[in-house]
């Protein structure tokens, strides 16, 4: 029998049969892993089986490949505490959403769930739209599609950079970028260390990590963003009109 | 009646929610003891939902009349529409006798890991009731689940620009509950809605 212990935020969970469900979780150390929990769609596990909430899991299979049994206890209820903000309960179906639909079944991604964790957090902050872009910056760091904001891709200084290379993916300065600033996408000032943040830039970030994610993540997958995260930058588009 | 028939009778039993074949072998066994007085009538009645239970056009829910009889029901206040998931969610209501509007059902709720959207569910017909000048008040019974809460957010956000109140259920400490058995988000809740005794 293979057994491991570990903690874990719930991503997915899916009726299976008449009581139990099948749940996805985000471990801290295993990455994102299946298990089935025997009533899992009963009364008693539903407080825990709240996508967003960090449980303490448990896992035993006779075989590492089969889908196995979770025993979980719930560590913190997140979820409950996002359920008056509207804004902040989409931010979290975003996240899971692309989690489970983006990362790789049973492989490490440790900083992806401490991210993941820290941006559940800043969720009734009043910074959280940031939080969330530099969120999604770091998923799509962590599954190999980084984008380097640190320098400009034209000439190596790091002075005003102001756009991204949506074919690269790296930054461009402002006086570099200006004669094709219609085909680079904006840098948000708070990516770039000067601004504020706020909805506009907010919004900018949305466009970038959305392009990047739609190109290098699910276009490939021949699936569109997860509808969620649409309604998600659509939110961030209207807040900042 | 041949030992397949038996068979197919165990098999279809089986597919109910709640009956294994191991169930579904008792009840079948009971049903063909009593023929009479239960096969037959149950047979009967099942022959006649099959032909007569329709969805109600107005709110979703199932009867063998559209509209409703709930829909029709002249004693029921038609300022209040009450929102719930699910049939199963309508008849708990009416059994505990507590509301005495109307009711809509959405057929599920949002959800983003399903991908269901507005457009799933029921909700083009909630739209056009609650413009109607007679509804006063929508009454969101959703459940408090991520989904369940976003759906009435959305439900609320769109809502906004007509001339009803958007109510919902309270959250906190069911009855007969010991705080120390609560969970953590149920007592969330429960704080937040507190209020002054004796109000």
């Amino acid at each position: 029998m293979i057994e491991w212990q570990d903690r874990g935020i719930v991503l997915a969970v899916k009726p299976h049969g008449e009581t139990a469900a099948v749940v996805h979780l985000l471990c801290e150390q295993q990455g994102r892993h299946a298990g089935l929990v025997a009533g899992g769609q009963g009364r008693r596990m539903a407080p825990v089986l709240q996508v967003g909430n960090l449980v303490q899991a448990s896992w035993r299979a006779r075989l590492p490949d089969h889908l196995g049994h979770y025993a979980l206890e719930l560590e913190h209820g997140y979820a409950a505490r996002l359920m008056n903000s509207p804004e902040s309960l989409i931010a979290l179906q975003s996240a899971v959403v692309l989690c489970d639909s983006a990362l790789p079944e049973r492989q490490s991604h440790a900083a992806i769930f401490h991210g993941s964790l820290a941006l559940i957090e800043a969720l009734d902050s009043d910074y959280w739209g940031e939080v969330y872009i530099k969120w999604e910056l770091l998923l799509l760091s962590e599954l190999g599609f980084g984008l380097d904001l640190e320098r400009c891709a034209a000439g190596g200084s790091n002075d005003h950079l102001a756009y991204v290379s949506p074919r690269s993916g790296r930054a461009v300065s402002l006086s570099a970028g200006e004669p094709y600033s219609h085909k680079l996408l904006p840098l948000p000032g708070f990516l770039a260390g000067g601004g504020e943040g706020g909805p506009s830039e907010i919004r900018q970030g949305m466009e970038l990590t959305g392009y990047f994610l739609e190109k290098n993540v699910f276009a490939p997958r021949d699936r569109p963003l997860p509808e969620i995260r649409t309604r998600l930058a659509q939110h961030f588009s209207s807040r900042a009109a | 009646m041949s030992l397949s028939d038996i068979d197919r009778m165990i098999q279809l039993l089986a597919r109910l929610p709640g009956l294994g074949p191991r169930s579904a072998r008792r009840a079948t066994l009971s049903l063909l003891q009593r023929r009479e007085d239960l096969l037959r009538p149950l047979a009967d009645a099942l022959v006649r939902a099959a032909d007569n239970i329709q969805q109600c056009e107005i709110c979703g829910n199932l009867d063998d009349s559209d509209p409703c009889r709930l829909c029709r029901d002249g004693r029921r206040d038609p300022a209040l529409i009450c929102v719930v998931e699910e049939i199963g969610d309508l008849w708990a209501l009416e059994r505990s006798g507590v509301f005495k509007g109307r009711y809509h059902v959405l057929g599920g709720t949002l959800s983003a890991l399903d991908g269901r959207g507005p457009e799933q569910l029921n909700l083009s017909g909630l739209w056009k009731r609650a413009e109607h000048p007679d509804v006063k008040e929508v009454v969101l019974a959703l459940s408090a689940t991520v989904d369940g809460q976003t759906t009435a957010h959305y439900i609320t956000e769109r809502l906004a620009e007509l001339p009803v109140e958007v109510t919902r259920l309270g959250q906190g400490v069911p009855v007969g509950g010991a705080l120390d058995y609560l969970d953590d988000g149920t007592l969330m809740a429960a704080f937040r809605a507190r209020r002054p005794a004796g109000g």
